[in-house]
C-alpha cells in the first residue's frame, strides 16, 4: 500500500448489504480515492428480510425492497457483471466479460445464494423455487398470487418456517419437510424447536419432520404436481420452495490462495482475510454472510453467521480498517443477533444459541407465547432468544458479552413455574434439511477447505 | 456543608435545589450507588441505570416493598396501574392500551394528530400575541398537552379544573422524601386516583351505547385479543394514567425547552434558521432538561448488586434519570446544551419494558410547539431567571415562565 490510506483504489465485490454500507463507511472516513462495487445481480442494493416476510405477503412489492442509502457513495458502480477471479499478486478481480479491476485493498462481501434442490431436472420444474433474490420473491409471490392448491416448503429453518407462514396467513395449503427433530432446532435448540412445531401445526401446517423429500414429480408439460417422502408416503404440490439454507459466494476466489471455501472466507477479528497458510493479509478484507471471523466470546472459534446486523457491523469495521493504519483499527466484536417473524411470533436472539448445553426459560413461558430464553455453555450464558418480548433482551446480551454466570440469578417478576434448566438439545447440523444460520466452525483457517469445492 | 451521600435524597427533594439539582447528581454520581439514611438506594450513573432498567429482578410494583406505604393503596384506592406493575400483567394492559394508540393496531393515530396539534398552537398563539408578557406555562406549555391528551381519550376540556387538581394531589403523591406528613398526602393522592378513575370510568362506560374515535371508546368497547379486553377497574387505572402522563410531563419539556432556549441564544437562531434541527433539539433537552427526573418506583425481586453495593430484596430503589443523562461517562461534554448532538442515547423516556408509551406524542407536541414559539415570538426574554418551580423533584418543571416579547404588529 502506498501512502495515504484515505487514497488510492478500493474495489468491493457483492453490491449488497455489506458491499454497500461498507462504501458508505469509508467515504464517511474520509477515503477520498476511487472505488468500485461489483455485483452480479442487476439491480441496485437491497434488502433481503423483507422477500420471505413482507413480499411473500403481498404487501410490499418484490422491486421496493432497495436499501436506504446514508450517503451519496461517489462510486463507480458495475452492476450485472460477476467477478470470476482474483489474482492477488497483481492485485487485479478478474470479471466475467473479460474486463478487469485493480485495487490497492479489496473487500469481498459477496455473501450467499440459495443451496440448490440437488436435482437438477427436478429443481428445473416449473413450480420449484429457491428464496434468496428479489427476482426469486417475485417469482414465488406471482405464483402464490394464482392459489396454487398446496405449497411445499423443504427445510424448516428460519427462511423455510417465515415462508411456511406467509403461506398460511394467505390461506394456502402447506405441507413442511424437515429432516430434523422440529422446525428452528437447529438455530434454536429443542425447547423451542418443540414450540415451533406445536406452532406449526396449530396454525394448519401440515409438518413432517425426521422425513426428507426424495422425489418431486413433475407432468409431462415440465409442472411440478408432487412429492414423495422417505417414509413413503407422498403429496400432490404444485409448488415447491427449496429452503435448504445457504451456499458461500467463494467459488471465485477459490485459485487465489485466499482462505476461502464452503464455510467462508476466513478472516480475522480485524476482517482482514487469511491466506490458505493461514498467514493474514493487509489489503483483502471480507464481510457480511461470506465471511468468517474468530469470536472472543465463543472461545475464538470461527463464526459463520448469515445475520442482517452482522453485515452491518462488520462491514463498517472492515471499511473502518481500509483506511486506517494499524493502531487505529478496531475488531468486529459484537454479539451476534437476529431476529425473524412467523406465526404471529417475533422472535429474536442475541448470542449463538447453538454454542449451549443447557437452557432455562428465565422469563414468561412456553404456554403464553412469550418468554425469553436463556442459553448456556458450561456455566455461563451464551445466547438468549425472545418471543414477543424482545424489549427483555437487552439485559441478556450484557450477561453475555461479561460471561455472566449460567443459569441467571433467579428472581424476574415474570419467571416461570419451574425456571430448571434442561439440555439445549442442539442437534448436529448434518442431521437437518437446512444449513444452519449460524455456525461454529473451529479455529483454524482450514487448507482442506478451500480444497473442497461445492456444486462443481 | 458536610457532602454527606447518605442524605443526598434530601438535599435532591429539598424545594431550595429545584432550580439546579445538577451539581447534586455529579456528587451521587462519585459514589455509584448511594444508600440513604431512609433505607432507600439511589443510582445515578448512566450504564447502571440503563443495565437496571432491563433487569428484570427489578420490579416497578410497590407492593413488592419491605416497608409498605403508609398509605394502603388496597383499601383506599384504586390497584395501580400499568406503570406500576411488572410483566406479565403490565404487559397484558399495556398492549391493550396501545391497541388504540399506536402499532400494530392503530399505527397512524399520532401522525392524525399533527394537523389538530398545528391548529392548536397556532390558537394559542394568536392570544399570546396580543400581549407583551406572557406566562409560557399557564398560556401555552399547559393548555397544549391537555387539550392533546383529552381530545385523544375522549374527556370534556370543560371538566379541566376539576381534574387538574386530581392531578396535583396525585403527582405530589409521588415525591420520595417523605415530608412533613407523607401518610397525609399519599392518602389524599389515593383519594385523588379513585376519585379520577370513578370519573374516567363513568365516562367510559357512557361511550359504549355510541362509542366514538377517542380512546375511551375504544377502551369501553374493544373485546381485546383472546385474552380479553379491560375490565372496568382496568379501564380506570390506565384511562387515570394516560391522563396524567398527558398533563403533567410534555408540559416541562415544552417550558424547560424554551428556557433552555432563551438560555442560549446561539442554539434559538440556529434553530430558527434550520428548522430541521428542531427533532434533534428536543431529543438534546430530553436529556439536558428532561422533566421526569427519576423513577422513585423501583424494588429489587432479589439482592442484587450495583457495583459492589448490595441492594437488599424489598428496598426503594431509585434512579436518577437526570443523573444518568449527564453522566461524562456516556456523553462528551455533558453539561453543554447542544441542539445537533449526536448518538444521544438519553434516559427522558425510561427504558426496558416501561419505556415511555406516549414518546411518539410527546416528541410531536414539542416539536411542534417549540418550532412555533421561536418562529413567532419576536425578540422573546426571560423576566426571571430562575423562574419559581413547581414542586415535585421528580416532575420537575417551572410553575411559571414569563416571557416579554415584541407583540405583533408594534
Ligand atoms: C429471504 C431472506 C430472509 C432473511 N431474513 C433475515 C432476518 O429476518 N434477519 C436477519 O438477521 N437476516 C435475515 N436474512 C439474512 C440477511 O439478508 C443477510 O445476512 C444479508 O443479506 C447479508 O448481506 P451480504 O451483503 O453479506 O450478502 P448478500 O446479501 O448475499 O449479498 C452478496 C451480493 O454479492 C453478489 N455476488 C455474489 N458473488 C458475486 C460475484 N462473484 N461477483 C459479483 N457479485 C457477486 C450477490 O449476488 C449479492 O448481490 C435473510 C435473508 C434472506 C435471503
Ligand atoms: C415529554 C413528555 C414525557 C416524558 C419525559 C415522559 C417520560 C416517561 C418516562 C421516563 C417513563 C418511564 C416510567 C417508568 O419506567 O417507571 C414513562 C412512562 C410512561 N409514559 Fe411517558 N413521558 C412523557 C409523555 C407522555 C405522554 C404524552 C403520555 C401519554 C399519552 C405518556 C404515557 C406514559 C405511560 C402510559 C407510561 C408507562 C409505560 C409503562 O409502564 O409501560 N407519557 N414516561
Amino acid at each position: 500500500m502506498n501512502g495515504d490510506p484515505r487514497d488510492g483504489r478500493i474495489v468491493i465485490v457483492g453490491a449488497s448489504l455489506a458491499g454497500l454500507r461498507a462504501a458508505e463507511t469509508l467515504r464517511d472516513e474520509g477515503f477520498a480515492g476511487s472505488l468500485t462495487l461489483i455485483g452480479d445481480e442487476a439491480q441496485p442494493p437491497y434488502d433481503r428480510p423483507p422477500l420471505s416476510k413482507q413480499v411473500l405477503l403481498g404487501r410490499v412489492s418484490a422491486g421496493d425492497t432497495g436499501l436506504p442509502r446514508r450517503r451519496p457513495v461517489d462510486a463507480h458502480w458495475r452492476l450485472g457483471v460477476r467477478a470470476t477471479g482474483l489474482d492477488p499478486l497483481g492485485k487485479r478481480v478478474l470479471l466475467a466479460d473479460g474486463t478487469e479491476e485493480p485495487y490497492d485493498r479489496l473487500l469481498i462481501a459477496t455473501g450467499t445464494r440459495a443451496r440448490p434442490w440437488p436435482n437438477p431436472e427436478e429443481a428445473a420444474l416449473e413450480g420449484v423455487f429457491t428464496l434468496r433474490t428479489s427476482g426469486d420473491a417475485a417469482g414465488l409471490a406471482a405464483r402464490l398470487d394464482a392459489g396454487p392448491r398446496r405449497v411445499l416448503v423443504i427445510g424448516a429453518g428460519f427462511t423455510g418456517s417465515e415462508i411456511a407462514s406467509g403461506c398460511i396467513e394467505r390461506g394456502l395449503a402447506v405441507t413442511v419437510a424437515e429432516r430434523g427433530p422440529a422446525p428452528l432446532v437447529g438455530a434454536l435448540g429443542g425447547t423451542l424447536g418443540a414450540l415451533a412445531a406445536k406452532l406449526q401445526r396449530a396454525h394448519g401446517v401440515d409438518l413432517r419432520c425426521g422425513v426428507t423429500v426424495t422425489a418431486l414429480e413433475g407432468d409431462r408439460a415440465g409442472r411440478l404436481i408432487g412429492a414423495r417422502f422417505s417414509d413413503g408416503t407422498r403429496i400432490d404440490a404444485d409448488v415447491a420452495v427449496v429452503a435448504l439454507g445457504a451456499v458461500r459466494n467463494t467459488e471465485w476466489v477459490a485459485e487465489s490462495g485466499i482462505a476461502a471455501g464452503p464455510r467462508g472466507v476466513t478472516c480475522d477479528a480485524g476482517c482482514r482475510a487469511f491466506d490458505m497458510y493461514g498467514i493474514v493479509t493487509d489489503d483483502v478484507f471480507a464481510a457480511g454472510d461470506v465471511a468468517r471471523f474468530p469470536h472472543p466470546l465463543f472461545e475464538y472459534q470461527l463464526l459463520s453467521l448469515e445475520h442482517w446486523g452482522n453485515a452491518v457491523a462488520q462491514a463498517e469495521v472492515a471499511a473502518h480498517n481500509m483506511v486506517n493504519p494499524g493502531p487505529r483499527r478496531r475488531p468486529h466484536l459484537t454479539v451476534p443477533a437476529f431476529w425473524s417473524s412467523q406465526f404471529g411470533l417475533n422472535i429474536k436472539s442475541v448470542g449463538v444459541p447453538t454454542f449451549s448445553d443447557q437452557v432455562v426459560i428465565a422469563q414468561g413461558s412456553l404456554k403464553e407465547l412469550r418468554l425469553v430464553a436463556v442459553y448456556g455453555y458450561r456455566g455461563r450464558v451464551t445466547a438468549a432468544v425472545s418471543v414477543n418480548q424482545a424489549k427483555s433482551l437487552e439485559y441478556y446480551q450484557r450477561l453475555i458479552e461479561t460471561a455472566a454466570p449460567f443459569p441467571p440469578a433467579p428472581g424476574a417478576a415474570d419467571q416461570g413455574e419451574s425456571p430448571a434448566p434442561v439440555p439445549s438439545d442442539v442437534p448436529d447440523p448434518k442431521v437437518l434439511s437446512h444449513g444452519p444460520t449460524v455456525a461454529l466452525t473451529g479455529h483454524l483457517p482450514d487448507r482442506r477447505l478451500t480444497l473442497v469445492q461445492p456444486g462443481r | 456543608m458536610a457532602a454527606d451521600p447518605e442524605t443526598l435524597i434530601e438535599r435532591i427533594t429539598d424545594y431550595a435545589s429545584r432550580p439546579d439539582p445538577y451539581p447534586l447528581y455529579a456528587e451521587l454520581r462519585e459514589h455509584g450507588v448511594a444508600r440513604q439514611q431512609n433505607g432507600s438506594y439511589l443510582v445515578g450513573t448512566y450504564h447502571e441505570i440503563t443495565a437496571l432498567l432491563h433487569d428484570p429482578r427489578i420490579s416497578s410494583d410497590r407492593r413488592n416493598r419491605t416497608e409498605p406505604d403508609e398509605a394502603g393503596d388496597e383499601e383506599q384506592g384504586i390497584p395501580p396501574s400499568f406503570i406500576g406493575l411488572d410483566d406479565p400483567e403490565h404487559h397484558r394492559l399495556r398492549s391493550l392500551a396501545m391497541r388504540s394508540f399506536g402499532p400494530p393496531h392503530n399505527p397512524g393515530r399520532i401522525d392524525a394528530l399533527h394537523g389538530e396539534i398545528t391548529r392548536i398552537v397556532q390558537d394559542l398563539l394568536a392570544q399570546l400575541r396580543t400581549r407583551d408578557r406572557i406566562d409560557l406555562v399557564d398560556e401555552f406549555a399547559y393548555p397544549l398537552p391537555v387539550t392533546v391528551i383529552c381530545r385523544l381519550l375522549g374527556v370534556p376540556t370543560e371538566d379541566e379544573p376539576t381534574f387538574r387538581g386530581w392531578s396535583d394531589t396525585i403527582v405530589s403523591g409521588l415525591d420520595p422524601a417523605r415530608g412533613a406528613d407523607p401518610t397525609e398526602r399519599q392518602r389524599a393522592a389515593a383519594d385523588a386516583r379513585r376519585a379520577m378513575g370513578i370519573y374516567l370510568g363513568e365516562l367510559a362506560a357512557s361511550r359504549r351505547g355510541n362509542p366514538g374515535a377517542d380512546m375511551l371508546s375504544a377502551f369501553a368497547t374493544d373485546p381485546g385479543p383472546d385474552h380479553g379486553g379491560f375490565n372496568q377497574i382496568e379501564i380506570m387505572t390506565t384511562a387515570v394514567l394516560l391522563l396524567i402522563a398527558g398533563h403533567e410531563t410534555t408540559v416541562n419539556l415544552i417550558t424547560n425547552g424554551m428556557l433552555t432556549l432563551l438560555r442560549h441564544p446561539e442554539a434559538l437562531e440556529r434553530l430558527r434558521d434550520e428548522p430541521a434541527l428542531m427533532p434533534r433539539a428536543v431529543e438534546e433537552l430530553l436529556r439536558y432538561e428532561p422533566p421526569v427526573q427519576m423513577l422513585p418506583q423501583r424494588t429489587p425481586l432479589a439482592d442484587i448488586e450495583i457495583n459492589g453495593v448490595t441492594v437488599p430484596r424489598g428496598a426503594p430503589l431509585i434512579l436518577v434519570l437526570a443523573s444518568g443523562s449527564r453522566d461524562p461517562r456516556r456523553f462528551p461534554e455533558p453539561d453543554r446544551f447542544d441542539p445537533g448532538r449526536e448518538d444521544n442515547q438519553h434516559l427522558g423516556f425510561g427504558g426496558g419494558v416501561h419505556s415511555c408509551f406516549g414518546a411518539p406524542l410527546a416528541r410531536l407536541e414539542t416539536q411542534a410547539a417549540l418550532t412555533a414559539l421561536i418562529q413567532h415570538l419576536d425578540a422573546p426574554r426571560l423576566v426571571e431567571d430562575p423562574p419559581p418551580y413547581r414542586r415535585s423533584p421528580v416532575l420537575r418543571g417551572p410553575r411559571h415562565l414569563l416571557i416579554d416579547h415584541d407583540r405583533a404588529g408594534g
